[in-house]
């Protein structure tokens, strides 16, 4: 039904001093579930309360509390597994990741490392058209995101907030399938994409709801082509990862950095340490983790206080039932359905609320003409003033109105701009404004066939060099119009001019 | 599995348990006998049996996605050695 048909970008190359590199990237993706409560409390999700106000004595770790598992977030990632493809496991199990940060109160965190919820699917990223790479997805598990610190209220003292200590996320771990910094960011774009989509993460990277641990190696040409051979790594570069990136500016620029880093100790003759590294936009690099590194033996054990989770496929089949139409088949179906370039149907599918409007407004209409005005007039004047699509002026059923004024010839193109203009501003019905401002092209041929006569009649030297000329006929065209006011239709003056002038 | 002194100083840094140079050998020792203790249950051949987690069959509790709970700032504070505006406050944590 979808055609996917695609060839493969060309991975970056990074020239070094002796001979060229090419870049291996895989990523990490943290994304908050939307929810109402957390994932084993009763406490809001909901982001920017007072300090320690989203806080249930199961998320502050105090003794003797319990989790229990909120199973709305397990439908979500349920939900996503599906929406990426992917195998969903009927029983998966809660793990403990030990370590001691101010942020955890527990001094673990829960997570699924033996058997996540989530197996193997994937996401296919659009780089330009017919050109995509087809990223795998190694898992998905759910887990227990931590608390936040603050250190910039006291010279010697860290602020520590636990609101979102306990709040679902989903790790989405990704294959090393990515080949460049800017297909990094098409990844996180197309995912960010698709859980939106599904409704189930809101994708907010300002708030640190959408975030990506990188991984970054590189390796000669022709080393890759033996790692998909064999899925053997030993044939890639050693990888460091980037943790904690919420920019697709920054992802790009670290990635760009920490593999010159790479090539630089590399061509030196040098080695590549296995480590986590902290991007500085500041400074545009990536530092050394090393202090928590030596810390990190999380010492990984199942969560006694969890029984292993088990779903019924019927329960999968009920949620597979009820998934929205997706990115890839929206995209799809605008084009078959309403004519759309490929350029048009991704800009129209890029978020669910442009979709929605776009095909409220073609929905019966010429598809082309919609998709021109939504993206060029509609998408132009909200750009310009900073407005989101769901803050529109011009509702759908508004810029309808428009486009059937047009279609059925009452008003002009032009006008349609003038129209959309007061609409915007002033709100109303369209055939009524555009009816009380007397907009309305005159197509009553009697009255154009009139000053059509008119301006012949007082321009004969006209007349005779158009015979000679007919490029300038034009020139009668626009006579017309003006005289008219700019009300008549430009089609019915063309012809009435042509046939006048024997043309 | 014998648990030597470097091991047990480890487990003791990773639990944030201090302990001792002169205590490491004792603690190694014991910390050996309890392993080599479950050890024994290598001895059960437990091939093709499901692991069992619980003694009479329960599935994990669920709870519905709805807030039941939260706003106690000052409850949740309260054992805080060191709280202020709100927010729980600790030794300066570097990054």
């Amino acid at each position: 039904m979808l055609d996917l048909t695609h060839t493969a970008p060309k991975p970056r190359v990074i020239a070094g001093a002796k001979h060229d590199w090419e870049l291996v990237i895989g990523m990490e993706i943290h994304a908050q579930v939307s929810s109402n409560a957390k994932l084993f409390s009763g406490a809001s999700t909901s982001f920017g309360a007072e300090p320690n106000s989203n806080v249930a004595f199961v998320d502050a770790a105090m003794p003797g509390m319990l989790p229990v598992i909120n199973e709305f977030c397990v439908e979500q990632a349920v939900r996503t597994g599906l929406g990426l493809k992917a195998q969903i496991h009927l029983a998966s199990a809660f793990d403990r990741k030990n370590y001691f940060y101010p942020d955890l109160p527990q001094g673990y965190q829960i997570s699924q490392l033996y058997h996540p919820i989530v197996g193997e699917g994937e996401v296919l990223v659009e780089l330009s058209p017919g050109v995509a790479r087809l990223v795998r997805i190694e898992r998905i598990h759910l887990e227990q995101d931590a608390g936040k610190s603050i250190h910039d209220m006291d010279p010697n003292l860290s602020f520590v907030d636990f609101n979102r200590t306990g709040v679902a996320l989903m790790e989405i771990v990704s294959r090393p399938d990515i080949r460049g910094p800017e297909e990094a960011a098409a990844y996180v774009t197309k995912l960010r994409q698709i859980l939106r989509y599904l409704g189930t993460c809101d994708g907010n990277m300002q708030n640190g709801n959408l975030r990506a641990d990188v991984n970054v190696s590189v390796c000669r040409p022709g080393q890759y082509e033996k790692y998909q051979a064999t899925q053997d790594f030993s044939h890639l570069g050693t990888r460091c990862e980037i943790k904690n990136m919420n920019s697709m500016r920054f992802i790009q620029l670290a990635i760009d950095f920490e593999a010159r880093r790479q090539i630089a100790i590399l061509e030196d003759g040098g080695s590549i340490v296995q480590e986590t590294r902290l991007y500085d936009p500041d400074r545009n690099e990536t530092r050394s983790m090393r202090s928590k590194e030596e810390a990190h033996d999380y010492r990984y054990f199942p969560d006694p206080d969890l029984l292993p989770l088990e779903i019924e496929q019927a329960w999968v089949d009920h949620i597979a039932a009820t998934m929205p139409e997706l990115p890839d088949a929206k995209k799809a179906r605008f084009m078959s359905d309403f004519g759309l370039t490929d350029y048009d149907a991704n800009v129209l599918t890029a978020d669910l609320e442009s979709a929605g409007f776009f095909e409220a407004v073609a929905k019966g209409r010429d598809g082309k003409q919609a998709a021109n005005w939504v993206i060029n007039e509609l998408f132009g004047r909200l750009n310009k003033e900073g407005r989101a699509i769901v803050d529109s002026p011009v509702s759908s059923v508004q810029l309808g109105g428009i486009l059937d004024l047009i279609a059925s010839g009452e008003i002009s193109g032009k006008m349609a701009k003038d129209l959309f203009e007061i609409i915007w501003t002033e709100g109303g019905n369209p055939a009524e404004v555009a009816a009380a401002r007397g907009m309305k092209q005159v197509t009553d041929t009697g009255a154009i066939e009139q000053a059509v006569d008119e301006i012949i009649a007082a321009n004969p030297e006209q007349v005779e060099k158009a015979k000679a000329n007919p490029k300038l006929a034009g020139w009668f065209v626009g006579q017309v119009i003006k005289a008219t006011g700019g009300m008549a239709n430009p089609a019915t003056v063309n012809a009435l001019v042509a046939a006048k002038l024997g043309l | 599995m014998a648990i030597d002194i470097d091991t047990a100083r480890k487990v003791a840094k990773l639990a944030r348990i201090r302990v001792d140079e002169a205590d490491l050998p004792k603690l190694a020792g014991q910390l050996s006998g309890i392993l080599g203790f479950m050890e024994q249950l290598n001895e059960v051949d437990v091939t093709g049996v499901e692991p069992m987690t619980s003694v009479t069959p329960m599935r994990l509790k669920r709870r519905a996605d709805v807030v039941t709970d939260g706003n106690q700032q000052a409850a949740v504070l309260k054992n805080a050695p060191d709280a202020r505006e709100g927010f729980f406050a600790v030794p300066k944590v570097v990054e």
